[in-house]
């Protein structure tokens, strides 16, 4: 029995066509279509009894706000999600050729899948890409060996940390993390700093809005929440309404 | 200036290649980290068909090769070090993709600035301590100027006995002048 494993290929066919059209196109005064960035605010952390995932939902075309509620945290297999910012067509395909990938995996294996599978095979192929794939991804997950968090950058180095944070408003998100971190948590907590860290992200990110999505995985359950939270209500944003 | 941040203040930048051979990694971290987990799984190959521990200077050789081969497309600066029975400890350079045996190495953005330090600072034949000293100053020093260097410092000793890692934390670091 063989069992495939899909691999991605960059296909060449339209290669001299898309260079004719762009080049003539452009003299006309009509520019390519832009890959579509989210623009986003995604964080996970590890607690007690396993890991939390977050993330805004406000996909951006340049200054445009394309998507007000995207989803951003994917299904890589029952035990694991992964969360993707960067160009939103590259974290989308990436995370469902994973989630395929590792379901055949796991078919081979005859175990359930483990986090650090994932990460292997999403910095190898990252890696094979050089950067081109513009996918930045936090995969979390609760496996036979515990819960594990890793954070993917796009050109195939990866992090693995109790904590971390991603996108556009990283910054923001990290900073509550590291004034509010501390290690086994209890859920109710880790719920809170999780969405404070989105919402952080959320204010004070232009590429980052809407609502709070978690994720919680643990080793019996996971729990999506979405939205978990909606900061970014009309009329709700002045001084004096809060 | 263009964004910058720390993504990560905690990175063990000393992979493990095999048991007995660690490298330490500088440059871009998905090269580096490419590197490291192709030789890991080289040298798992090549200890199983010698059926045994690997010496340090085939591990480099290793390393040496992709560097080289993919000069151009890669940044990234691998120190490797360890213990064998034949030579007993060795530290390879690897930078640029040639290999040369050194007493000590440096490598990384840090690293000019303490090439007057460890000139002047080692010695040959030092102890266990010493080297620990010898080591911790270094970078201690190193980070404290270094804008992309901070953190904790990891350390790895490796004998004829087996390895033994240890973490140096932020406060536990040697002090220097620093007004």
């Amino acid at each position: 029995m063989c069992l495939l494993f899909v691999t991605v290929s960059v296909s060449l066919c339209c290669y001299y066509r898309n260079a004719m059209l762009e080049e003539e196109m452009s003299s006309l005064g009509f520019k390519a279509p832009k890959a579509r960035k989210t623009g986003t605010t995604i964080a996970g952390l590890i607690y007690k009894d396993g890991v939390i995932l977050g993330a805004d939902t406000r996909a951006t075309d340049d200054m445009v706000v394309a998507d007000k509620n995207c989803m951003k945290i994917h299904y890589i297999s029952p035990n694991i999600y992964c969360c993707g910012a960067g160009v939103a067509a590259d974290a989308e395909i990436t995370t469902q050729m994973m989630s395929s990938n590792l379901q055949l995996h796991a078919l081979s294996t005859g175990r359930l899948p483990r986090v650090v599978t994932v990460n292997r095979m999403l910095k190898q192929m990252l890696f094979r890409y050089q950067g081109h794939i513009g996918a930045s991804l936090i995969v979390g997950g609760v496996d036979v060996t515990g819960p594990h968090l890793y954070s993917i950058y796009p050109h195939g180095s990866t992090d693995k940390l109790p904590y971390v944070t991603m996108g556009s408003g990283s910054a923001s998100a990290i900073a509550v993390f590291e004034d509010r971190y501390k290690p086994n948590m209890e859920l109710e907590e880790a719920k809170k700093l999780a969405r404070d860290a989105i919402t952080a992200g959320i204010m004070c990110d232009l590429g980052s809005g809407s609502n709070v999505d978690l994720c919680i995985i643990t080793k019996d359950k996971v729990d999506i929440l979405r939205p978990f939270d909606q900061p970014g209500q009309r009329g709700r944003n002045s001084p004096s309404s809060v | 200036m263009g964004k910058q941040s720390v993504v990560n203040r905690v990175m063990n930048k000393l992979s493990r290649l095999h048991d007995n051979v660690f490298c330490a990694l500088s440059g871009s971290a998905a090269d580096a980290q490419a590197v490291a987990d192709i030789v890991d799984y080289q040298l798992d190959l090549h200890s199983i068909d010698m059926g045994g521990l690997p010496l340090v200077k085939a591990a480099a050789n290793m390393v040496k090769d992709i560097s080289y081969k993919y000069k151009e497309e890669m940044v990234a600066h691998l120190i490797v070090a360890g213990w064998d029975k034949s030579k007993g400890g060795q530290v390879y350079g690897t930078l640029g993709g040639m290999l040369t045996r050194q007493p000590f190495a440096v490598g990384g953005s840090g690293s000019t600035y303490i090439y007057g330090y460890v000139d002047s600072a080692y010695k040959k034949n030092m102890t266990k301590d010493d080297c620990h000293k010898f080591v911790s100053n270094a970078l201690s020093l190193a980070m404290n100027r270094d804008g992309s260097s901070g953190g904790v410092i990891y350390m790895v000793t490796i004998t004829d006995k087996g390895t033994e890692e240890k973490v140096i934390l932020g406060n536990e670091l040697p002090q220097f002048f620093d007004d």
